[in-house]
């Protein structure tokens, strides 16, 4: 049985993380990096099957793929929370010569990234590409994948969504971080998403929807999402959540989409979020 | 001593004749043929092409190991990657206009920057395509993709060569781009010939001017190089099948002989084969050059070599290009 309590304690301490990066680091984007900072911490530290020590083809291990690389604050912390690499390093978020570049990248080898994101709309179309690997290598493993709700809007992402029902991708989990916000305000504004879980049935997918900010509903509905693989239809999870959960003032609004808070509001946030496993420090000690 | 190299440079020009027409694209199904029995990793993808990018054998011997992805090139790019992450070597094909204008950005992030074993392998490139036009005579092509860090490019130039290229890339780790073509084309590449990566490859030595070829324009300058040596002009011709890396010891070496240089390739000036060339002679050797390209146009609809000669890169625009860059010296 997992214990929610603890997975909280984490996503408290995650939730840390993602300020201090950000704040240190005079940029990024931490609204939908506290919003799905739920989300990941039950995929690392509950439900996938995964290895730290890290290797690229990642055989027999379940998968992470974010395609919308610019909540690499909440994915960088999770990563180097479950040992992938130091903690110590979330210090080097966005400088020069750090392996925690802006979006997540393979080039300076950081471990737990297995492909490059930022430019929206492509992570699906390669989670898929490692689902169908693992079917021909008899790997039993699943992929999950996180995309925005605006990262929807590029054209890429139905081209997979195709392709995942037609080929019969059943070893894949998305989740869409439904939060209804995008940078230039709210998706009603700058483009309607529509009926979204009709778009996605109509394009062959199976569909769950759960609210990503409530940890004993995200375990159950990763659960359920699990059991539905391997029957033919790709599953996808639409996740409701508030961008900038977990901080009074950036919660449910879009203007903390990319912006860092000063020194003051970073006070008042972490105020906010117990300290569970212990603050990494800065400047980066090396 | 004059008579000796003429006599020799006859000898190996003489050689270089055509035992027939095949297509590179051809040449392509053959090699992808060939991997589907010898490297059980490789596996292919195709955005709605399969015909036309010869890709059938391959399917009917390994259905299991090809993933159809309809017109969709931008999904076959991320879906490729995503296989390459996981240690498979893909192959995409569709043709080269949709291999890379219209997915440049899912090569640049998903492909290159992330440094994916993905081998795009491009058809149809260049006005020889002929009749369909310009919207799909991509001549950027080349440029495009050797402007991306690692990034390895390659254009072979007849049946023969674009088999052995196939085969050859699958041993390569990294991103490749294989640009090919449509028409039937003279094959003069021995059957047996080893494809080396980012070697350049001697067709005939000589001594007044170096051309420099790459694609099926190689042939072409075949057939000029013989016109000139009937002038007496004795002609250096190499085929620089790999765009990128670049062989800058035999460009360097061959530019030092013959002391003046020309380009022919099947796209822009901009950004080709003759832009790279001239980038390594200014900075380490200047030279005289030519460039046998298009000049900064789009294509139009015509048979292939009609609209080669239109846009300047028959056999004739070579030979002036060699008499005039011969009078720069």
């Amino acid at each position: 049985m997992p214990n929610i309590q603890e997975l909280q304690r984490i996503a408290s301490q995650v939730r840390r993380d993602i300020i201090r990066q950000v704040h240190y680091a005079t940029c990024g984007h931490p609204g939908a990096s506290l919003g799905c900072t739920d989300l990941l911490t039950a995929l690392y530290f509950e439900v996938m099957d995964h290895d730290p020590s890290f290797n690229m083809e990642g055989k027999n291990e379940d998968l992470f793929f974010l395609s919308n690389g610019h909540i690499s604050p909440v994915w960088y912390s999770i990563l180097a929370r479950s040992g992938y690499f130091p903690v110590a390093e979330l210090a080097t978020f966005r400088k020069l010569n750090a392996r925690l570049q802006g979006h997540p990248a393979t080039h300076e080898g950081l471990p737990g990234v297995r492909i490059a994101s930022g430019s929206l709309g492509q992570g699906l179309s390669v989670a898929i590409g490692t689902a169908l690997a693992k079917k021909l290598d008899g790997d039993d493993k699943l992929i999950y994948v996180l995309t925005g709700d605006g990262e929807l809007q590029e054209g890429q992402v139905w081209e997979a969504m195709m392709f995942a029902a037609h080929h019969k991708v059943d070893n894949l989990v998305a989740i869409v971080d439904w939060n209804g916000q995008q940078i230039d305000g709210p998706n009603d504004e700058v483009m309607s998403l529509g009926d979204l879980p009709g778009k996605w049935k109509s394009f062959g997918w199976e569909v769950l929807e759960m609210d990503g900010n409530n940890m004993e509903e995200v375990l159950t509905v990763l659960a359920q999402a699990k059991s539905k693989t391997g029957n033919g239809i790709p599953v996808v999870i639409l996740m409701k959540t508030a961008m900038g959960y977990g901080v009074d003032f950036m919660a449910g609004t879009h203007h903390w989409h990319g912006k860092a808070p000063n020194a003051e509001q970073t006070e008042i946030a972490l105020a906010q979020l117990e300290e569970t496993l212990g603050d990494y420090t800065y400047p980066y000690a090396g | 001593m004059n008579n000796s190299i003429t006599s020799n440079n006859t000898t190996m020009l003489d050689k270089l004749v055509s035992t027939g027409k095949k297509s590179t694209r051809d040449g392509f199904g053959a090699g992808l043929h060939e991997l589907g029995k010898t490297n059980k990793n490789v596996v292919a993808l195709c955005a709605d092409l399969v015909g036309s990018l010869k890709m059938q054998k391959f399917i009917d011997d390994n259905p299991e190991r090809f993933f159809q992805v309809g017109v969709a090139e931008a999904n076959m790019m991320g879906i490729a990657a995503g296989l390459a992450t996981a240690g498979k070597i893909p192959f995409t094909g569709t043709f080269a206009n949709f291999s890379t204008g219209r997915v440049y950005d899912q090569i640049r992030q998903s492909i290159a920057y992330s440094h994916k074993n993905v081998k795009i392998c491009a058809s149809h490139a260049g006005v020889s395509l002929g009749e369909d036009g310009a919207t799909h005579q991509i001549l950027e092509d080349l440029g495009m993709m050797k402007m991306l860090p690692g990034m390895t490019v390659i254009n072979p130039c007849d049946y023969n060569q674009t088999k052995a290229a196939t085969i050859a890339i699958a041993d390569h780790d990294g991103p490749v781009y294989l640009r090919f073509g449509r028409p039937g084309w003279p094959m003069f590449t021995p059957e047996d010939q080893k494809f080396e990566i980012g070697k350049a490859l001697m067709l005939n030595e000589g001594t007044d001017v170096t051309i420099f070829a790459t694609g099926h324009l190689v042939w072409n300058s075949i057939e000029a190089a013989k016109a000139l040596a009937a002038k007496g002009i004795s002609v250096e011709l190499i085929n620089i099948h790999t765009i990128k890396p670049l062989d800058e010891e035999a460009v360097l070496a061959s530019a030092t002989k013959t002391k003046c240089v020309v380009t022919a390739e099947e796209h822009q000036m901009n950004g080709g084969l003759g832009d790279s060339i001239a980038q390594l002679l200014s900075r380490k050797l200047p030279t005289p050059l030519e460039m046998v390209a298009v000049n900064d146009s789009f294509g139009e609809s015509g048979t292939p070599m009609e609209l080669l000669d239109k846009y300047g890169m028959g056999v004739n625009d070579i030979v002036e290009a060699v008499t005039n860059v011969m009078k720069r010296k």
